[in-house]
């Protein structure tokens, strides 16, 4: 199944230090006798990109959640650098569906919002300050700082979300399908904005999404899931050098990748014919 | 940047281009002509049926003898004045200082919830006008058993309505709070309280009118001064059109002081009436 272009330059998955190791975990909600997650085990290395793929339902959002330690698994066990995660770890940055900014701060202080839930003051939040600036205005909110927030757009707001996970420089970036609510043509821009932010600062992410052409385009790994109880059902390794560009969803590599997990969506029953 | 004040308040909108705030003014004139213009001609009608059946004053006064007066004894309302603002705003304050923070305890402190919030919303049923008589009789005629009323019921709309608003918060937020290793107390003072400050205004203006209630009922069965001691005063003398005069006295003084609220939510939460205007603007 794999025809892999392998032109000069194109790497493969990077090999990093291993970050996150889940090994088992399931996640069962008693009081609505729903069983979210069943006997997930994968692996994160720092520097790789690895999408969640799954349809609604699934329980992609509820496995990112017991690995940033927001959540506690029923059985199963997790661990973060070689250690047991069980409470939020700290060395995170997350973004929603929803911004969840909030109206009473401007668009800096919104990002400050990560200084002053973790007790970081005086020189050192001023210091983050200037630093909010340049992400902003790297993610194309240059002087937007002081604009409100209901002066934003949808998209803009998730840009400010964006530049809020990443202001206290984390290890690992979860992302909670940021761009789900976003129209098509913003959300691809973001989509390549994200590669190259996550790129030059040499991000470890996870994304949740149920977009097939999102997943494949943003990450270096795609782990598919299948319907509830969500089980990890396969795992597509995506070889596109990195950061991705508008260009490469034109590849073959990127149109087999899609097509593959398309396969496997039929195949698992997610999607058929009628 | 660090010793920049956190409260809301900082946040408050400078003052914008005069044009836009002539804009504005003649924009809220406008707004206030429709009612202003409804209640002049109910007061019209009001006028012409008393005249054209020929009622008696000291059964329905008409507006013209309300009026008269009201000019003609204004210095007894301005002197019986004072004491029912300093009970209303007094019992006001009261309930604000006390249902603010027991609010926020009731949130917070689930053993607090359980124990306590169901004995709130229990009491809220009784009548508390209904405890005046007792009120007079443990604190005497003076401004004490005025302030304790008014602050009584004042006090459930604002523990209420602060709960529910500490309550509004979706719990993205929460969890995106936790993401941050936020402490319970950065939680609650930088997003949980914020974000509950609006409807802790519209509870601070249904508490407001309620202090009104509560100082005029505790006057009316026991006071030697206040606007409540002046209408028994002057229904007790069949004085109708004064006893009305006291009346829209009464209401005139209840509009200002929650239009003073009002301004004060502009300041304070200015991001509600934004987000509204977006939400309805477009």
């Amino acid at each position: 199944m794999r025809t892999v272009d392998t032109s000069p330059g194109v790497t493969g998955t990077p090999k990093g230090e291993r970050l996150i190791d889940a090994i088992g975990v399931s996640k069962e909600f008693k009081r609505a006798n729903v069983l979210a997650l069943e006997s997930a085990t994968l692996h994160i290395d720092t520097g790789e990109f690895v999408a969640l793929l799954g349809p609604s339902g699934c329980g992609k959002s509820t496995l990112l959640h017991l690995l940033g330690g927001l959540t506690q698994s029923s059985s199963g066990s997790i661990f973060y650098r070689g250690a047991r995660v069980n409470a939020p770890l700290g060395a995170v940055g997350i973004a929603f569906q929803d911004a969840y900014l909030l109206e009473w701060r401007n668009v800096r202080e919104n990002v400050l919002l990560q200084m002053d839930m973790r007790g970081i003051r005086g020189r050192a939040r001023r210091g983050f300050g200037e630093q909010a600036d340049r992400l902003l205005d790297e993610v194309g909110l240059g002087g937007f700082g002081d604009k409100h927030v209901w002066e934003l757009s949808g998209g803009m707001k998730q840009r400010v979300a964006l530049c809020r996970s990443l202001i206290h420089d984390p290890e690992l970036l979860l992302l909670d399908e940021p761009f789900g609510a976003l129209d098509m043509l913003t959300r691809d821009q973001l989509n390549v904005d994200l590669s190259k932010l996550t790129h030059d600062r040499n991000k470890t992410a996870l994304l949740v999404t149920h977009s097939i052409s999102e997943a494949v385009f943003l990450s270096n790994r795609v782990l598919v899931m299948g319907p509830r109880p969500g089980r990890i059902v396969a795992e597509v390794d995506v070889d596109l050098p990195m950061p991705r560009e508008l260009a490469m969803r034109n590849s073959k590599e990127f149109t087999d990748r899609v097509n593959e997990v398309y396969a496997i969506f039929e195949k698992v029953g997610v999607l058929r014919d009628v | 940047m660090t010793n920049e004040v956190r409260s809301p308040v900082a946040f408050a909108p400078r003052i914008g281009m005069p044009i836009r705030f002539f804009k504005q003014l003649r924009r809220s004139l406008v707004h206030a002509a429709y009612p202003v213009g409804s209640f002049l001609v109910l007061v019209g009608l009001w006028q012409l049926v008393v005249r054209a059946t020929g009622t008696a004053a000291y059964v329905v006064p008409a507006p013209s003898d309300v009026y008269t007066s009201a000019r003609e004894h204004w210095h007894f309302l301005l002197q019986h004045s004072w004491p029912t603002l300093w009970e209303i705003l007094i019992g006001f304050g009261l309930a604000a200082a006390i249902g603010v923070p027991l609010a926020i305890l009731i949130v917070a402190w689930r053993g607090f919830e359980r124990g306590f919030y169901p004995l709130v919303v229990g009491f809220q049923g009784i009548p508390k006008v209904a405890l005046a008589p007792m009120m007079i009789v443990w604190l005497g005629f003076g401004l004490i058993s005025k302030v304790v009323l008014a602050s009584l019921i004042a006090f459930f709309p604002i523990v209420i309505d602060t709960v529910s608003g500490l309550r509004s918060i979706d719990a993205g937020y929460v969890t995106l709070a936790r993401s941050m290793g936020a402490t319970r107390r950065r939680l609650y003072w930088r997003v949980l309280i914020p974000n509950a400050l609006p409807q802790v205004f519209s509870g601070f203006k249904i508490a407001m009118s309620f202090a009104v209630v509560g100082a005029i009922v505790a006057e009316l069965l026991g006071a030697n001064e206040g606007l409540g001691y002046l209408l028994n005063v002057a229904s007790g003398e069949l004085d109708m059109a004064f006893s009305f005069a006291i009346v829209v006295w009464l209401g005139v003084m209840n509009v200002v002081l929650i239009g003073i609220i009002g301004l004060a939510e502009r300041l304070i939460v200015p991001w509600s009436h934004h987000s509204r205007a977006t939400q309805s603007g477009s």
